[in-house]
């Protein structure tokens, strides 16, 4: 038996199929980071840390005549958003309905996902994470709210970015009110600044629930990596006549090894 | 009474296993029974007794193929060297070792769930987005 527990709950396996596929459907949209970065494992739930090659001197050695260095590593965080099923609404899917509420894992997926992105794009300052946004050594451009401006930011991040040498494409993470934005909006003759800024980047365009502003990173491979032991995962918890309590879990930790290979356009 | 579709003690194995090895005990039972029949049609002679024993394979063949998708259904791996050898023309085991090599290299660089991992599966979604 693994560590979710998941035999122990009090659930058919009609059930859990409804509901994996259920967390599947509502987290795959959100995931944004997962579409513009580097996947590393998943090397699961034992893994405690990613190697970083590097060392930090130790001032003391047990006895004269030694140095010593210590491995410095990375430890991954585990992040869980704990949610409650009526069961009720899982007798029902049972029995056939297809409209059974899961309602508190739609909500548990967006706030795990909008994490994940966060501490990815804008770092994790207790769990030793950097992220592209904050690491990057490029200097930022103001997006603003008039996105008719929009192009011209863009496009001046790609060309910083092609100044240093960091070659396309580009992807760009859009926080979801500069999304909302973006989709509302046509530009003179009626082209959809969509389709403009995706010219622009020759990527991804990415709604990044957790983004402040936007990101334009390269897609090039090998300049951010996700570093994933569990990779996202439905646990058992609890359960009582009425509910039944499951968490979804993931553990990971997160790298820019190119600082300069993103541009933060900040809100 | 044995259970010989488990190698492992079968109260440690989630349901989901324990439903995929009695699709691979049926695939087996299917594709022995299509042998057997294969041979009774090689040396029976009379027409009628062929007749229902041809038609009595056709069942076979199709209780062998439904078993067969809802493996490959549940092994996205699986499936994806499936699709690289079967239905296809040339050298076979040219196929099948393109089509594993193929796959099991996209599995690693998408982030595919380790062998009996209840994860959801997710891993790299890179190549998703528009």
């Amino acid at each position: 038996m693994s560590h979710l527990l998941r035999e122990h709950a009090p659930i058919t396996e009609a059930g859990w199929s409804l509901i994996d596929d259920e967390a599947r459907k509502r987290l795959t949209p959100a995931l944004a980071a997962r579409k513009l970065v580097d996947f590393a494992g998943p090397h699961g739930w034992e893994h405690s840390a990613t190697n970083l090659g590097r060392t930090r001197a130790l001032a003391d050695a047990p006895v004269d005549g030694v140095t010593a260095a210590q491995r410095r590593v990375q430890a991954v965080v585990e992040l869980r958003a704990p949610l409650s099923l009526a069961r009720a609404e899982l007798r029902d899917a049972d029995r056939g309905a297809d409209d059974a509420d899961l309602g508190p894992l739609d909500e548990a997926a967006h706030r795990i996902a909008t994490a994940e992105n966060r501490a990815v794009f804008h770092g994790w300052d207790a769990a030793g994470i950097a992220g592209i946004a904050e690491a990057s050594t490029q200097d930022p451009i103001e997006l603003g709210e008039d996105c008719q401006h929009y192009p011209r930011h863009v496009a001046r991040a790609v060309e910083a970015l092609l100044r240093a040498g960091i070659d396309g494409p580009y992807g760009l993470a859009l926080g979801p009110e500069a999304y909302t934005r973006v989709l509302e909006t046509t530009e003179h003759g009626g082209y959809p600044l969509f389709d403009h800024l995706r010219k622009i980047i020759g990527g991804p365009l990415v709604w990044a629930p957790g983004v402040q502003g936007a990101v334009v990173v390269s897609q090039r491979g090998g300049d951010f990596v996700l570093e994933v032991g569990e990779d996202l995962s439905i646990g058992y918890d609890r359960h009582d006549a009425d509910a039944v309590d499951l968490y979804l879990v993931e553990s990971f930790t997160f790298r820019v090894v190119t600082s300069d290979a993103a541009v933060a356009l900040t809100p | 009474m044995g259970f010989d579709q488990y190698h492992e003690p079968a109260d440690e194995l989630p349901d989901t296993t324990r439903t995929f090895a009695r699709l691979c005990a049926s695939l087996t039972e299917e594709a022995e029974a299509i042998g057997w029949y294969e041979q009774r049609l090689a040396v029976e002679p009379e027409r009628q007794a062929r007749a229902i024993m041809r038609d009595a394979q056709g069942e076979e063949f199709k209780h062998f193929c439904m078993d067969l998708e809802f493996l490959l259904r549940r092994t996205p791996l699986w499936r994806e060297i499936a699709e690289g050898i079967l239905f296809q023309e040339g050298d076979i085991v040219e196929h099948g070792e393109e089509a594993e090599e193929e796959a099991v290299e996209g599995a690693a660089a998408r982030g595919a769930p380790l062998a009996g991992s209840t994860s959801l599966g997710i891993g790299s979604l890179r190549g998703a987005a528009s």
